[in-house]
C-alpha cells in the first residue's frame, strides 16, 4: 500500500529533510523522490510504502499538513488509488 | 508508475478546479417497515435508517482525508414514501418527522424519499402524501420530496400535474418566512429513475436492492479550465477534451464509491457522472458554454453547446465506472450556477431557453425562481411541458420551481449555501386553466411500443 506526499510551494532548505523525518517516524518507507521546478514553483513528489505505518492514516496525513502551514508550504498526502485510477484506464 | 504531471494535474483539479464528490447517497429499502399502525412503522423506520447509515458519515470523512477528495455532501434516500404508508390510511408527515430525525442522528444533511410515484393514477398512499408535501416540507429542514407524474411508457398523469401546481404553490406559501424554500425540496420528475443520488430527487426505487452506495461526482470547473486551455480547438476537438476530462473526473466517483461499498459493506450501486455547479466561483456549468464561445449563457447556440457538453460527458464517464446511473448528464440548476445567475439576472437568459435547454440535458427546469403571483395552472402547465419533453425523448426531465410569494420579476430569492440565489425571472402568464382543468392522462406516445 503506498501514498503519495506532493509538497508545492516555494523552494526552502530543509523540506525533504523535514518530510522524511516524519516518515520515519511513522514508519513509512521512501520508495522514491521527485522535484521538479514548475514556473518557480517548486513540487517535490515522494512515493512512501505505508504497509507498516505505526499510526492511522489520517494522523500522517494531519502531521504533514501541519508541517506544511509551519512551513508556508501546502503538503498533500493521498493515497496512490487516486492517481492511479484518474490516469489510467 | 506514477507521474509527476498527473499527480500535479490531480491536485490542481481538486484544489483550484473545485473538483470534488459531490455525494456519496446511501439508498435504504423501507419495505419490510411497512405497518398498519403508523407510530409501530416510524420505529421501524426511524431503526432501520440508524443501523444502515450509522457510520455513513464517518466512512466519508476517512476516504475525504485518504484520497484528498472533499466529499461535499452525505446523504439517504428511501424507498417513495407513499408505498410504504399506504396501510397506514392516514397523513403519513410523521414519516417526514421521523426520516428528519433519524437524518440528524446518522448526521447527514438531506435525505430523498418522502415520494410517489403516480405517473398512471392514485394508488393508496399516494394522494394522502402528496396533499401533506407542503405541511411536510414546511415541518422539516432535511427531508426532500418528489412525485413522477409521467413517463414514456404510461404517458402523462395530467390530474397529477394539476395537483402538482397547487402542492407547489402551497410548499412555497408555507414556508414564505424562510425564502420560500419548501418549494426548493420539491422536484416534479418524469421518467424518474430509482437510483439518483442527488437531491432533492432522490429516492429508493422499489427494484433496488436493500441498501447500495451511489456516488454523485461533479466537476464544471475542471472541465472549464480544461476547454480554456485551448482557444482555438475546432469543435471536434472540444468534444474530446470534455470526453477526456469526464472520464478522469467520473474514475475519482467510481473509485471513492468502490471503497465506500467495502469499508460500510454495502453493495456499490452507481456512479452518476452528472456535472452538477455550485454557485462558488469557477464551478459553473455555464461558464464551460461560455467558453466554448457564446457571450452569455442563454444566447442562441447555448441548446447546441449544451448538448456537445452532455453528451461528451457521457461518453467519458461510460468508461470510467463499472456502473452508470442515475441522472448522469450537465445540470442546468439556475440558482446554483454563478454563470446562470448572472445570465438571468442580465436578461441572457430566460425560462423558455431553459426549456429547449431541458430537451437535451440531464435535468430539467432546475432551481428556478418565478413570480409568486404565478398562478396554479400555469405551474401545472409547466410541468406538463417538461414531463412532455420528457415522455417523448425517453428521457428524465423535472421542474423544481419556487414561487416567490410577494415578489416580482428582478427582485431575487436568496438560501445561502449550496442552494445558492435566484432572481425572478418572467413567465408567460397567459392562462391554460381550460386545458389543465381537463384532466385525464396523456396517453404514452408510440415511442414506448419497443418491443
Amino acid at each position: 500500500m503506498r501514498a503519495v506526499i506532493t509538497v508545492i510551494g516555494k523552494d526552502t532548505v530543509g523540506i525533504l529533510t523535514k518530510v522524511s523525518g516524519i516518515c520515519t517516524e511513522y514508519n513509512a518507507n521512501v520508495i522514491e523522490v521527485t522535484q521538479s521546478v514548475l514556473q518557480d514553483m517548486f513540487a517535490m513528489i515522494m512515493l512512501v510504502d505505508i504497509t507498516k505505518l505505526n499510526r492511522n492514516f489520517t494522523e500522517l496525513s494531519d502531521r504533514m499538513t501541519a508541517l506544511g502551514n509551519e512551513l508556508g508550504l501546502k503538503i498533500h498526502t493521498m493515497h496512490e488509488d487516486i492517481f492511479n485510477s484518474m490516469h489510467r484506464i | 508508475m506514477l507521474n509527476v504531471y498527473d499527480i500535479l494535474e490531480t491536485i490542481r483539479m481538486i484544489q483550484d478546479e473545485c473538483l470534488d464528490i459531490r455525494t456519496i447517497t446511501m439508498g435504504i429499502s423501507l419495505l419490510d417497515c411497512i405497518d398498519s399502525d403508523i407510530d409501530k412503522a416510524c420505529s421501524k423506520v426511524y431503526d432501520k435508517i440508524t443501523k444502515c447509515a450509522e457510520n455513513l458519515v464517518k466512512v466519508g470523512e476517512d476516504i475525504e482525508k485518504e484520497y484528498g477528495i472533499p466529499i461535499i455532501n452525505k446523504r439517504l434516500s428511501v424507498t417513495p414514501i407513499a408505498i410504504v404508508s399506504a396501510a397506514c390510511k392516514k397523513s403519513p408527515v410523521k414519516f417526514a418527522l421521523t426520516m428528519e430525525k433519524a437524518a440528524k442522528a446518522v448526521g447527514v444533511n438531506l435525505i430523498g424519499g418522502y415520494s410517489a410515484l403516480v405517473q398512471k393514477g392514485y394508488s393508496a398512499g399516494d394522494e394522502n402524501l402528496i396533499n401533506s408535501i407542503p405541511e411536510a416540507l414546511a415541518s422539516t429542514s432535511c427531508v426532500c420530496s418528489s412525485v413522477n407524474v409521467g413517463s414514456t411508457k404510461t404517458g402523462i398523469n395530467l390530474d397529477a400535474c394539476r395537483l402538482m401546481g397547487h402542492i407547489v404553490k402551497e410548499s412555497a406559501v408555507k414556508t414564505v418566512d424562510n425564502q420560500c424554500f419548501g418549494a426548493a425540496k420539491l422536484v416534479v420528475f418524469c421518467n424518474a429513475v430509482e437510483d439518483n443520488p442527488f437531491m432533492a430527487g432522490a429516492f429508493h426505487g422499489v427494484g433496488e436492492p436493500d441498501c447500495i452506495i451511489n456516488v454523485g461526482v461533479s466537476g464544471p470547473g475542471v472541465v472549464r479550465a480544461a476547454l480554456s486551455k485551448y482557444p482555438d480547438a475546432d469543435i471536434t476537438e472540444i468534444s474530446d477534451i470534455i470526453k477526456k476530462t469526464s472520464y478522469k473526473i467520473t474514475r475519482v466517483g467510481q473509485l471513492v464509491g468502490v471503497t465506500a461499498s467495502e469499508r460500510l459493506g454495502v453493495p456499490f450501486g452507481i456512479v452518476d457522472l452528472s456535472l452538477a455547479p455550485t454557485p462558488a466561483v469557477g464551478d459553473s456549468v455555464a461558464y464551460i458554454l461560455e467558453e466554448i464561445g457564446l457571450e452569455k449563457c442563454g444566447a442562441c447556440g447555448t441548446t447546441a453547446t449544451l448538448a456537445l457538453l452532455n453528451d461528451a460527458v457521457k461518453k467519458g464517464g461510460v468508461m470510467a465506472c463499472s456502473r452508470i446511473g442515475g441522472l448522469s448528464g450537465a445540470f442546468i440548476p439556475v440558482s446554483e450556477d454563478a454563470g446562470m445567475i448572472a445570465a438571468a439576472k442580465c436578461g441572457a437568459l430566460s425560462i423558455e431557453k431553459l426549456e429547449a435547454m431541458t430537451a437535451v440535458c440531464s435535468v430539467g427546469l432546475d432551481m428556478i425562481v418565478i413570480p409568486g403571483d404565478t398562478s396554479e395552472d400555469v405551474i401545472s402547465a409547466i410541468i406538463a411541458d417538461e414531463a412532455a419533453i420528457g415522455m417523448v425523448n425517453s428521457k428524465t426531465t423535472a421542474v423544481r420551481i419556487i414561487p416567490a410569494i410577494g415578489m416580482k420579476e428582478g427582485d431575487i430569492l436568496d438560501w445561502g449555501g449550496l442552494f445558492g440565489s435566484g432572481p425572478v425571472m418572467r413567465v408567460n402568464q397567459y392562462s391554460p386553466s381550460k386545458f389543465i382543468s381537463r384532466g385525464g392522462q396523456i396517453p404514452a406516445p408510440l415511442q414506448s411500443l419497443k418491443n
